[in-house]
């Protein structure tokens, strides 16, 4: 696999260039061999970091956020693994090894000997197979969150205690990354014959930590496994995870209460931690795996006519978004479907040919007037569901500002989380501001997002059908070369915002800081991977 | 035409009596122009995002700077007087109504009635004046009429009605043992007759204290909503949503952007406040003499 972290930067901060740290942010890679790169990790300690938000749930099958991934993946192994600082390279993880037969339709994983869950069983072959399964057959009570993800594995087999086949019905491109989903994790199949939900409330696996409490609201703590079947690791004696508000995190990192937070800050933010913590500051960059977009409610009007949805679309300045609130917010790359600087994404010169994405905004906008007069709704206006909370308030106010320039009102109505997920469910919403992220740029990962919704209900609310795009769909999913599977990408994001059943906005631009004492982490385009916390140390 | 040389012989004298509130009262006179004509005393919209005067500081061209969304500041304090004032305003005499209707009734009848009553308003009183506005505005969600989230505006003036019930309740203990009242019950006039005839006209100066005092404390607590993100929301302009958000992050490189929305809540508040106890005191004789 090639290697993607051309755009991923990484600081040592001193006070002075803390003060031109806009500038560095955009650094060379040369830095990113920067400070610690040659340490030889020490043992002891216990790394504190900040989560914005309360796990709803202690079990990764059945969920999607990052609150649950940035306190449970240290618990956790799965069969295959993204390799640190080589994303998207894929090595084992519970697996030693692997083959795939040539006709890509089995995978036999021979698992590593001795590995131990927390409470001292032995892991097996059936501990990975009984998961699997109820990953991709969840029992009565259990719903697995990615289960279209496992729709062509046929069966799966134990051959001895530590081999594990899975038999596919057909050729998957993407199951290599399914199994190194992190959300993929092995649990004891002892625990779940015994009750298919005890990963819901409680917290056993074979990762580098043990689980010691969690208190609502407060915090979460884990301590070192010294079972752990990776010889020397972990290097932490344990990990405490505190739970607070973005604002409250910003002065605890700059008055060093906590050591790092791992999903992202705004630039300003970013600067006004460095500017406290001055030489203690390290920051990492990279293009993030998680783009705005706006939904639109197609079972309802006026969106059921895609000339109003696709005037909304032309009405959008992106590059003049994507220049200026990159300085404020965490919005940056204007990108397709697909992570912009992926080696799945659409050129410029083949992004300026989908509506609302040419440079001649003028043309732009007197054709989405033409669009709206010619449906009929020259006084559009329409209520937008938004979160209350940034980058998505910066994204309603820019939103509402393109419309205006094309006469469409917009109410912007800001809502609790709860609230946004409701809408979501009900499709009580006409149009509904959103955001979507995945574990990896894997076209079958992201693209499950745009398809026909009954196909799948839980992400593709814009309750559009449209078969053309399934086909697409299904034909990228199946195809293994990437030259004609990138052609299937390409098709399928022209299809799709030509129809504009979705449309994205802007990518974000993920900004990790950290002191300069935490080392051995790594940085990657998604906040979803390599959070087990097993190569990190402290300084 | 009598009756207007009256009012300016009265306002003439009250500048005099009360230059304090003279200020006051012209502040809030400006400030309810400048939230009327808004749009003749700022050609920008409040609204517009101009990605080429982004956190631009005070200038001929903007007098208070711009925001992080190169919005003018200057014209969202104007437009956000408007919010101020009709927030603040409303929620003042829903509140002090309703206040004022209880506290009559309250003393008027006395008894079990004062006593039911009266633990009740302790109930809410006992409750800090910003916290039982935020449990009502997180419970209540928002209802828009004409650009106006009625919820905040009920968020608001439910904190305010104990507190006028009380001053209210007191001063018609006063009166009710007053013989023009045992007079007019002796005379077999209705209860409803003797609140309106007798009773609430007498307690109208206490009232209008309340009224403005109150005016003050809702645009205070509108504003402390909004900087909470519970009140007003992007992009409409609020002074108090102007100090939250972006502000703290560019409160070195953009000083104004917390600066005049704080100076406009700081300005406003002071002006209500000095015109409320001038007002105390002009409808107090043994001040007025």
């Amino acid at each position: 696999m090639a290697l993607d972290t051309r755009n991923e930067t990484i600081h040592s901060m001193t006070r002075r260039t803390a003060l031109l740290m806009p500038a560095l942010a955009l650094g060379s890679h040369a830095l990113a061999q920067g400070a610690g790169a040659t340490d030889k990790p020490q043992r002891g300690g216990t790394l504190s970091y900040a989560v914005t938000a309360e796990p709803p749930t202690y079990d990764l099958h059945q969920t999607a956020t990052f609150a649950v991934m940035h306190r449970l993946s240290p618990h956790y192994s799965t069969l295959l693994a993204y390799e640190p600082g080589k994303y998207p390279n894929i090595i084992g993880d519970l697996a030693q090894s692997w083959t795939i037969s040539p006709d890509l339709l089995t995978y036999t994983f021979k698992l590593h000997p001795n590995v131990k869950f927390h409470d001292g069983t032995t892991l097996t072959a059936e501990d990975v197979r009984v998961s699997y399964e109820r990953l991709r057959n969840p029992p009565k009570g259990v719903s697995s969150f990615r289960q279209p993800s496992f729709a062509q594995i046929k069966s799966i087999e134990t051959q001895d205690s530590l081999t594990v086949v899975f038999r596919m019905v057909k050729v998957d491109a993407s199951i290599m990354d399914t199994f190194a989903s992190p959300w993929n994790s092995i649990f004891s199949a002892e625990k779940l014959k015994a009750d298919p939900t005890f990963p819901v409330k409680n917290v056993m696996g074979t990762g580098p930590f043990k689980f010691v409490e969690h208190v609502a609201g407060s915090h979460w703590v884990g301590e070192r496994f010294n079972d752990y079947f990776k010889a020397g690791k972990p290097y932490l004696d344990g990990f405490r995870a505190i739970t607070m508000t973005p604002s409250a995190m910003v002065n605890a990192m700059a008055g060093k209460q906590i050591m790092a937070e791992f999903r992202g800050f705004t630039p300003n933010e970013r600067d006004r931690i460095v500017k406290a913590l001055g030489a203690d500051a390290q920051t990492h960059e990279s293009p993030w795996m998680l783009h705005m977009l706006m939904n639109f409610n197609c079972e309802k009007k006026p969106f059921d006519d895609p000339r109003v949805r696709r005037a909304v679309s032309l009405a959008i300045d992106r590059w003049g978004g994507s220049a200026n609130l990159s300085k404020v917010s965490q919005l940056g790359s204007i990108g397709g479907l697909v992570r912009p600087g992926s080696k799945w994404a659409a050129s410029e010169a083949e992004m300026v040919q989908w509506p609302g994405y040419g440079r001649d905004m003028a043309a732009n906008r007197a054709e989405a007037k033409r669009l709206l007069k010619e449906a009929g709704y020259e006084n559009l206006s329409f209520t937008m569901i938004n979160r209350n909370q940034q980058p998505y308030i910066t994204a309603g106010v820019f939103i509402i500002d393109q419309l205006r320039q094309i006469g469409v009102k917009v109410e912007d109505k800001q809502v609790e989380i709860a609230a946004w997920y409701s809408a979501q469910t009900s499709g009580n919403f006409e149009a509904l501001l959103d955001s979507f992220t995945q574990f990896s740029d894997d076209p079958t990962n992201v693209l499950v997002k745009y398809i026909s919704t009954d196909r799948a209900p839980d992400v593709a609310i814009q309750r559009a059908i449209d078969r053309e795009l399934d086909s697409l769909f299904d034909r990228q999913a199946e195809m293994v070369d990437p030259v004609e599977r990138k052609k299937l990408v390409r098709q399928f994001e022209n299809r799709l915002l030509d129809q504009a059943y979705a449309i994205p906005i802007l990518w974000w631009q993920r900004i990790v800081v950290m002191e300069t004492r935490v080392q051995g982490w790594t940085m990657s385009p998604t906040h979803m991977i390599y959070q087990d916390l097993a190569d990190i140390w402290l300084k | 035409m009598a009756m207007l040389t009256r009012l300016l012989k009265n306002a003439l004298l009250f500048c005099r009596l009360q230059p304090l509130g003279a200020l006051g009262l012209l502040i809030i006179v400006v400030m309810a122009s400048c939230a009327v004509l808004a749009e003749q005393v700022t050609f920008y919209n409040p609204e517009a995002v101009d990605f080429g005067a982004m956190l631009t500081g005070p200038s001929a061209e903007h007098p208070f700077g711009t925001d992080s969304f190169g919005r003018d500041i200057f014209t969202r304090i104007v437009y956000g007087a408007r919010t101020a004032l009709t927030i603040g305003f409303l929620s003042s005499m829903i509140g002090c109504h309703i206040g004022a209707a209880i506290g009559i009734a309250s003393a008027y009848h006395g008894g079990w009635v004062d006593l039911v009553l009266q633990r009740f308003i302790d109930i809410i009183l006992s409750f800090p004046i910003v916290v039982l506005a935020l449990v009502v505005v997180a419970v209540m969600g928002k209802t828009m009429v004409l650009g106006i989230d009625l919820n905040l505006v009920f968020a608001i003036a439910i904190p305010i009605i104990p507190r006028s019930c009380r001053v209210i309740r007191a001063a018609t203990l006063s009166i009710r043992t007053q013989p023009y009242v045992d007079a007019a019950r002796a005379g077999g006039y209705s209860t409803v007759y003797i609140l309106l005839r007798y009773i609430a006209p007498n307690v109208i100066a206490p009232f209008l204290v309340l009224l403005t005092a109150y005016i003050a404390q809702a645009i205070l607590l509108e504003a402390s909503l909004s900087f909470l993100g519970l009140g007003v929301t992007e992009p409409k302009p609020a002074w108090g949503l102007m100090l939250a958000g972006d502000s703290a992050n560019f409160y070195n490189e953009a000083p104004w952007m917390i600066l005049f929305p704080g100076l406009a809540i700081s300005l406003s508040v002071f002006a209500f406040n000095l015109f409320g106890d001038s007002l105390r005191d002009w409808f107090d004789p043994k001040y007025r003499n």
